[in-house]
């Protein structure tokens, strides 16, 4: 096996020292921002403690309201990710399953479901989770609506990614279906749902897990960018995206921290995990591997 | 060559200097959010209102002094005590052309009248216009009622002709969702005609050559654009995008004071920011128990609870001022007594609810609009935080004012913020007609939650037809002091006016926060 280059341990590292962070947030963070009952308006708009007039208790310094910003990013990287790493979730299984039964049946199911793909894939992702979000927000009773906003986002995002699932899938399926193991499966009169599941499923899941990778970033991206709109996590609950929304009111008047090192972290976070996805991909991909 | 060359900068300079010309009369401007609508009469927000002012004119306005002049109306006389009679300025052209006429003002208030309307209240004393002759309207009122010009200085007068030929004669209402040809058309007598409106985007007015006063502005065309996000609209003032931003973000004012080019200009504020509150049986919050704020000691420590002190240093940045009653110290009725907030003191918050019988505190619903006051969402986030720090659980609610202000108003809320300027009329009774007395005929049209005080009413009908301009101060003073001791709202601060401009733009700030454009010059 190949030595990994050290541009991908280092991200490798990153990604997972950020995500492990993220998720441990509640144990590793110094405050908890989603207890509205800590913020301390007096304490609000510190600089970071190695800025002057910064205060050693908030290391990166507070938000508008007097949140520990360290803690919210914390917090919101945890929600990013937890919110794409749904989204991924969901879309895979959608797409792996669409992708399975199109591919191995064929005929007008596939051509139904790959053109629903096409017409998905023509809307950009961030018209199309807009949409989705609207129309949830005007099904869903107020009461519930801030309870629903990360299902929502999930939702909203998976709707869009799936697609590309499904078409790598159908793909794969498409020619394991000719393999004589296949055949043979079938001969023996196994059901199709045995067939996809047992034997036609673990030949083409490696290229999904790549997908799945390269598609962490996009869906943390796009969780951003829909919270930074306004449409995605609510203020007392935010996401990295919510985070740089609140600092951005606050860049012009000399208060660059609140903006700057939640975006700090979503670059580090998504360029680290891209630079993974992009080495699996490459990896994984056999045209690549035979020239090298 | 050369007298090619020479033709060329001709050429040049004579477009330079005629775009230049075109964009020195262009106003370029942005706020906050969009207006509601385009009908007069189907909402009762002070900025709507505002906008509309430049395509319509009322019969009465306020000049440069906010005193109230002659406008579509000459003059006027009291021929009984419930019946004004009003002589219409003559030669006056609707932007269509037609003619102005007392069928005009006669349509114009039955639409007002009508029971659907939104702003029905807005002129709540007066039960019907009756034409005398083409130029002479009488105004047929409950009874004496002392502030029928400051009510008629915020009713716009529309077109007859072209509201029955677009059938438009029935108001819509904002509330209710109806809208009719008129919610996105506009056919005024103002100092501007309507040339484009897209809801949330754009809107555009270009200049009435006809109209029928000498204009004191230079404009030929305001383009107005809402931005919500402060920092893209200070942005695209700096940028030399924008003429002119109102409001200006408190946080900037100093970074736009100190850029080359542009000004600030600060006022305080008619607009006082306060909290109004669910008085159903069951909050919406916690459906199924006894509403908690019926109880008076629960609504003085929700009161006591709030730091107004630190909001106003730390949010408004100490550009704000303080408050405990409902109204500004230059409208009639204030009284410097009653404006002192209940003290910021947790203990007693936590005291008074334990008293109330709610010593771990309740669930209670908090809304917010997050783009039509100054620091609205911030304010609230603190304010829930300061609430939980009591034990009571806030839900929290931040949305556009496009759908809140819808939402309020069908009672769909428990906690609400709501800001006043006691306008159209710049007066208390404004407060005790809209906010105070409960919902019956065209009272109470800010009332949404079923608040119902007997005495409140009483005053409300007491100070409308009250002529002894004493004796009336006196019971507007004493329905805000009801307010106070009985904690029916928890006013929060009297926001300031700050605008931010080109040095090149001249407009005069109001303490009613009107963006007054045909008093603007641009250089």
């Amino acid at each position: 096996m190949k030595r990994v280059p050290t541009s991908v341990a280092i991200a490798g590292t990153v990604a997972v020292a950020l995500i492990a962070t993220a998720l441990l947030a509640p144990w590793v963070a110094p405050a908890d921002p989603t207890d509205i009952a800590s913020y301390n308006l007096i304490d609000s708009e510190l600089p970071p403690s190695f800025v002057v007039g910064g205060e050693a208790r908030y290391f990166l310094g507070t938000d508008n309201q007097g949140r520990d910003l360290l803690s919210a990013i914390l917090y919101g990287a945890r929600v990013s990710i937890l919110i794409g790493g749904g989204a991924v979730a969901l879309a895979a299984l959608l797409g792996v399953t669409l992708g399975l039964v199109a591919g191995y049946f064929g005929g007008w199911l596939d051509a139904a479901i790959m053109r629903v793909g096409d017409v998905i894939l023509s809307l950009p992702t961030i018209l199309l989770a807009l949409l989705v979000s609207g129309l949830a927000r005007a099904l869903i009773p107020d009461a519930a609506s801030a309870s629903w906003a990360p299902f929502i986002l999930i939702g909203a995002i998976a709707i869009h990614e799936w697609v590309q699932y499904a078409r790598t899938v159908r793909a794969a399926t498409m020619v394991e279906v000719q393999r004589e193991y296949v055949r043979a499966a079938k001969v023996i009169g196994l059901p199709p749902l045995r067939i996809l599941g047992r034997h036609i499923l673990p030949n083409v899941m490696s290229s999904v897990l790549v997908i799945a990778t390269i598609n962490l970033a996009g869906a943390i991206l796009t969780e951003a960018t829909l919270s930074f709109l306004g449409v995605g996590m609510p203020p007392t609950y935010p996401s990295l995206g919510t985070l740089i929304r609140i600092g951005n009111e606050f860049v012009f008047s000399g208060i660059w921290w609140i903006a700057f090192f939640p975006a700090l972290t979503l670059v580090i976070g998504v360029l680290a995990v891209n630079i993974v996805g992009d080495w699996l991909r490459d990896r994984f991909n056999p045209k690549l591997r035979s020239l090298a | 060559m050369t007298i090619f060359r020479t033709l060329l900068a001709i050429g040049v300079a004579a477009g330079v200097s005629a775009a230049s010309a075109a964009q020195a009369q262009t106003l370029r401007w942005s706020s906050q959010g969009d207006i509601a609508t385009m009908d007069p009469y189907a909402h009762t927000e002070s900025f709507t209102s505002n906008m509309h002012h430049h395509i319509y004119d009322p019969l009465v306005r306020r000049d440069r002094n906010m005193q109230i002049e002659p406008a579509l109306a000459t003059s006027w006389r009291v021929v009984a005590p419930d019946r004004w009679r009003f002589s219409l300025r003559r030669d006056v052209k609707f932007h269509d052309g037609s003619p102005f006429t007392a069928d005009d003002v006669v349509a114009s208030i039955a639409r007002l009248l009508d029971p659907t309307a939104r702003a029905r209240g807005n002129l709540a004393n007066v039960t019907a216009a009756e034409k005398v002759d083409d130029f002479t309207v009488d105004f047929v009122l409950r009874g004496p009622y002392p502030l029928l010009l400051n009510d008629l200085s915020g009713i716009f007068i529309m077109s007859r002709s072209w509201m029955a030929r677009n059938d438009a004669l029935k108001p819509g209402n904002i509330t209710t969702g109806t809208t009719t040809y008129a919610s996105t058309n506009a056919n005024g007598t103002g100092p501007f005609k309507l040339e484009t409106y897209q809801p949330d985007s754009r809107t555009v007015m270009v200049v009435n050559d006809a109209w029928w006063d000498k204009p004191q502005h230079n404009l030929k065309r305001i383009e107005f654009r809402p931005i919500r996000s402060d920092a893209t609209r200070v942005a695209a003032l700096l940028s030399g995008e924008l003429d002119m931003i109102a409001p200006a973000p408190l946080q900037d004012l100093a970074r736009i004071g100190q850029a080359a080019g542009f000004k600030v200009v600060e006022e305080p504020s008619l607009r006082l920011i306060f909290l109004g509150m669910n008085w159903r049986p069951e909050l919406i919050a916690e459906p199924g128990k006894k509403n908690p704020l019926l109880d008076l000691r629960v609504r003085q420590a929700l009161w006591h609870a709030v730091d107004l002190d630190t909001i106003q240093r730390r949010i408004m940045r100490g550009k704000s001022r303080t408050v405990g009653s409902l109204v500004a110290p230059p409208v009639p009725g204030y009284s410097a007594d009653l404006d002192k907030p209940l003290a910021f003191d947790p203990d007693r918050a936590k005291a008074l609810l334990t008293a109330a019988g709610y010593p771990n505190g309740f669930k209670v619903g908090l809304a917010c609009p997050n783009d039509r006051y100054i620091a609205d969402e911030q304010t609230c986030v603190a304010i829930a935080a300061m609430w939980t720090r009591i034990g009571v659980q806030v839900d929290l609610k931040i949305e556009s004012r496009t759908t809140y202000f819808p939402r309020v108003d069908r009672g769909e809320t428990d906690m609400y913020m709501l800001g006043w300027a006691t306008l159209p009329p710049m007066d208390t009774y404004s407060v005790l007609s809209a906010i105070f007395a409960s919902r019956r005929g065209t009272f109470g049209g800010n009332n949404p939650n079923g608040m119902a005080v007997p005495r409140l009413d009483a005053l409300a009908d007491a100070a409308g037809t009250e002529l002894d301009e004493t004796k009336r101060r006196a019971m507007l003073a004493e329905s805000l002091k009801i307010a106070r001791d009985e904690a029916l709202f928890i006013p929060i601060h009297q926001q300031p006016v700050a605008w931010a401009m080109r040095n090149s733009l001249e407009v005069p700030v109001f303490a009613d926060e009107y963006v007054r454009l045909w008093f603007a010059n641009l250089k």
